[in-house]
């Protein structure tokens, strides 16, 4: 549907604030370089304060960079002004008009645009059938749910047709049930509108479940971009391991290594992992280990002592000690096993393809 | 230089909106010329003459004259008393509003009725009303009380007047201080075993103590700055602003007047500051947030009934001295003869000129009401919601007006306007046009609206405004089709307002009407300054008459077109 999908590049962007407290400058987005390519759903996913909607709202115009220029659609785009960029966006509040009903708030930016009547009419129609809201033109916002104003908001702002299409966390005002829905909702409209969306949240489950690529940021810097599979399984650092999904950290030192594989010492027993081709022998190192990844055995890799176990319904919740190191552990389905008791030792289970070298 | 492109790629985001710029342009040239030059103009004034140069003769002639000396310390006497009764009457009345239960409808119209006093009476509506009911042939003193030979002129007559005036607004003030303090702090106080007198003295007072501070400098700057007031009731009680308009009207003394009125500005303008750049940001500290739930009541009898009488008691006298003014039109001779007359009106229309009087003070404020509204709406939205460099500069100056009383004011555009703009002509035509009076309201009004303006433009999302702008619409479309829509009320009131205002205004535009404008303020003080009550009186009901009708139709036009109502169901 978009007139022309258009990508997005960022070169060496900086913002800088001053801290209102000390009067410090500091960087809230320090020397970012992205390139989203056109048609791709891209999330900026990152805590709070991590500078992911001081980015997309230089993206949008609303604020300018201190270092570095922004393209759109290959066009440096610096020095336009909101009005004038060919995005969109969807906000956190969702902005709609309130004295405007939602034909009015969907056809506002059409008749900016100066379309003749018939065309406008014919667009609105479209995209609100689209989103779900067909004959509910003439309501006023304040009549509708939060799930359906954000819908005239995704409305509004898919009807322009804008080359890329900016969310800023547009679903954290919805209650969890709907969040789930409203996200595959708009995974749907985006692929079916063909459009290149960018966008923030701090939810990494929303970022997960809609994105062909993630960036998580950290303090205003890129801490790592990727794929879903990538940043939860190769995690680039302890940050975004932890911050996608939940990890558990063992510190150890690569004691032998035999070309992609090796042995990584932990707490005084040997761990076989792979994908460590870069490190050289003898070198410290974290193994990144996903609780859903192993289980409790009477055999396995670790020895432990289990120190908290608790029925979570459809799975298993441990948490147990290797040596000084706590490791939590999530076993699913857990009714035909053995459940092990605080108390208990045991043995910490996987597969070296699951352990993940820092 | 790389890390400020920021400012670089702002400002050609701003030059990308002619419209935007333009605006802002006018609107600095229109505030540099109309309130920081006719400021400036006197300060020159008052230490430079032509063949002395540089000199500070003229400041130590008008400190050897005895009256201003004097001047000056019943400026600062009455400034202080009325200060101080205003905000103990304030405070009583907010006290009672927020804290005691009140059964009785009547009460809650009193109170009501004495919070939108001051908005529409003319500014010596009290001091009429005094004279007549206190003065020499005052029926309360005369006839009630057999005193022949009361005088209410003086420090007493203007205090009261001034108290009686102003203390709605310090009333208003702490209503909104009190009822944005926590219940629970109180409660967990008594709840600790703190009766409620020592709940008052250790929790409530503390709280509220800035905001006092607050109440207080406002009305003593208002105070010092009225000039009707103490023009009526005075008698030879003078205080700054009557002395500085003698000066100028009576002595011609017009050097002596701008170093006087250099005086009065530099004393509220210190006061201004020290009020909103201290005590505001201090009262906002200490009263945090809203309230987290609904107050229990004071509802002890032994609290409530005395607090409750005497509350009841002020307000139904200060109403009773509004009424006195058209009862004085319509008696044939006041303190003598009480049939009822409509002679004071029809010698008011017929002999002088009432109907002039009433089409040019109209007319005039008609005219600034709109401007004022408009402008005062785009300075807040300008405030608000963008950023640019010379925003800090229209903020400051469009407040500035606040602290510059009328008289001040008057003479900064005498003298910087008679000859033209640094005498050099340009301009000059505007002195003695209707185009200067209207500027004078507008601004005199302009501060009143753009605090009401910016505090209605805070209660919007940023982000709704962003939305118009990022679909499409540049700065000027987005104030038209969003901004001023959504602070449609608040635009309504600031015009009537305005409005009002204008047509109530005495004190700069005294000093700037020339005779072929009629105005009905500046016939009131001619005709009460002559001792003629009646005609007085009578042109005071009709600007009564006009101010309350105004505001009628205000609240009905909000009630039946405004956004409000809609607005507030979306929170």
């Amino acid at each position: 549907m978009a007139k022309e999908k258009k990508g997005v590049i960022l070169e060496h962007i900086s913002k800088i604030y001053q801290d209102p407290k000390t009067g410090k400058d500091f960087y809230a987005v320090k020397d970012t370089s992205l390139e989203i390519t056109p048609g791709s759903f891209v999330t900026l996913l990152g805590p709070s304060g991590c500078g992911k909607t001081t980015t997309l709202r230089m993206i949008a115009g609303f604020e300018s960079p201190d270092e570095g220029e922004i393209y759109l659609g290959g066009e440096p785009i610096n020095a336009l002004t909101p009005n004038k960029r060919d995005t969109a966006m969807v906000f956190q509040s969702y902005a709609l008009l309130p004295h405007y009903n939602i034909f009015d708030n969907v056809a506002y930016g059409l008749k900016l645009r100066k379309m003749d009547k018939a065309t406008i009419k014919e667009k609105v129609t479209r995209i609100l059938k689209l989103v779900g809201l067909e004959g509910m033109e003439s309501r006023m916002t304040n009549q509708l749910s939060g799930g359906q104003q954000q819908r005239v908001a995704l409305a509004r702002a898919l009807v322009l047709e804008p080359g890329v299409l900016l969310f800023d966390e547009p679903l954290s005002n919805l209650d969890a049930k709907l969040r789930v829905t409203m996200r595959t909702e708009i995974r749907r409209i985006q692929q079916e509108a063909g459009i290149t969306a960018i966008y923030v949240t701090h939810d990494q489950s929303e970022a997960m479940a809609l994105s062909d690529q993630i960036i998580i940021m950290e303090k205003g810097v890129v801490a790592q971009i990727g794929s879903p599979q990538e940043i939860y399984y190769h995690p680039a650092s302890e940050f975004v391991a932890d911050f996608i999904g939940e990890a558990n950290f063992l510190k150890g030192n690569l004691s032998a290594k035999d070309g992609n594989g090796g042995i990584v010492t932990v707490e005084g027993h040997k761990v076989p992992v792979v994908g460590v081709s870069e490190l050289p022998e003898g070198k410290e190192c974290t193994l990144v280990l996903r609780p859903e990844s192993a289980v409790l055995a009477d055999s396995g890799v670790l020895p432990c002592k289990v120190i908290v176990s608790c029925f979570m319904g459809s799975y298993q919740n441990y948490h147990v000690m290797v040596g000084d190191t706590l490791v939590k552990i999530t076993d699913y389905n857990p009714r035909n096993k053995k459940i092990y008791a605080v108390g208990d030792t045991a043995w910490v289970a996987f597969e070296k393809e699951n352990i993940h070298v820092l | 230089m790389a890390t400020r492109q920021s400012a670089a790629l702002d400002r050609k985001k701003l030059l990308a909106d002619p419209i935007m710029v333009t605006t802002i342009v006018v609107l600095i040239t229109f505030l540099t010329l109309f309130i920081l030059y006719p400021l400036a103009v006197l300060l020159v004034d008052s230490v430079y003459g032509k063949e002395t140069g540089l000199t500070m003769d003229i400041f130590k002639r008008i400190f050897a004259m005895k009256s201003f000396r004097t001047a000056i310390t019943n400026t600062l006497k009455v400034g202080f008393a009325v200060g101080i009764f205003s905000t103990i009457l304030g405070l009583l009345f907010a006290y009672v509003e927020v804290y005691v239960k009140v059964h009785s409808k009547f009460m809650g119209g009193l109170f009501q009725v004495v919070s939108m006093l001051p908005v529409v009476s003319p500014p010596f509506v009290l001091s009429l009303s005094m004279i007549m009911l206190f003065g020499k042939a005052g029926i309360i003193t005369r006839y009630l009380l057999k005193i022949y030979d009361n005088s209410v002129y003086g420090f007493w007559g203007i205090t009261i007047v001034q108290t009686l005036t102003f203390f709605p607004v310090c009333y208003m003030m702490l209503k909104g201080l009190l009822k944005n303090i926590d219940p629970s702090l109180e409660e967990a106080a008594r709840d600790m075993g703190a009766s409620r007198f020592r709940v008052f003295a250790d929790v409530t007072w503390p709280l509220i103590l800035p905001g006092l501070g607050n109440a207080f400098l406002v009305t003593f700057i208002e105070s010092i700055a009225d000039f009707a007031n103490p023009m009526i009731i005075g008698g030879s009680y003078d205080t700054l602003a009557t002395t500085i308009y003698l000066q100028i009207t009576g002595a011609y003394d017009k050097e002596g007047a701008a170093a006087m009125a250099v005086v009065l500005l530099a004393i509220t303008l210190a006061m201004y500051l020290v009020q909103k750049y201290i005590l505001e940001a201090k009262t906002a500290a200490t009263l945090t947030g809203k309230a987290s739930r609904a107050r229990m009541l004071i509802e002890d009898k032994s609290v409530t009934v005395p607090l409750t009488i005497v509350c009841s008691l002020i307000a139904l006298f200060v109403i009773m001295m509004y009424i006195c003014v058209p009862f004085g039109a319509l008696f044939n001779t006041w303190g003598y003869d009480f049939s009822l007359t409509t002679k004071w009106f029809v010698r008011v229309f017929e002999k002088y000129k009432g109907f002039k009087a009433f089409r040019d003070s109209f007319l005039l404020s008609l005219a600034s009401a709109p401007i004022t509204a408009l402008l005062s709406m785009i300075i807040s939205y300008l405030v608000v919601k963008r950023k640019f460099k010379a925003k800090g500069f229209i903020e400051f100056v469009s407040m500035l007006a606040m602290a510059v009383p009328g008289t001040v004011l008057g003479i900064g555009y005498i003298r910087g306007f008679v000859n033209g703009v640094f005498g050099t002509g340009f301009l000059s035509g505007i002195y003695g046009s209707a185009a200067i009076l209207i500027i004078v309201f507008v601004v005199r009004s302009l501060p009143t609206g753009t605090r009401s303006g910016i505090s209605a433009l805070r209660q919007i999302d940023k982000s709704i405004e962003e939305s118009a702008y990022d679909m499409g619409a540049d700065s000027f479309r987005v104030f038209m089709t969003v901004t001023l829509p959504l602070i449609k009320d608040s635009f309504l009131s600031g015009l009537v307002t305005a409005f009002v205002r204008s047509i109530t205004a005495i004190s700069a535009i005294i000093l700037l009407v020339t005779p072929q404008f009629l105005l009905i303020t500046v016939q009131i003080n001619e005709f009460a300054e002559k001792g003629s009550y009646g005609i007085a009186c009578a042109f005071a009901t009709i600007l009564i008459v006009i101010t309350y009708g105004s505001v009628l139709l205000m609240n009905l036009f909000i009630k039946y077109f405004g956004t409000s109502r809609k607005l507030k169901e979306v929170d």
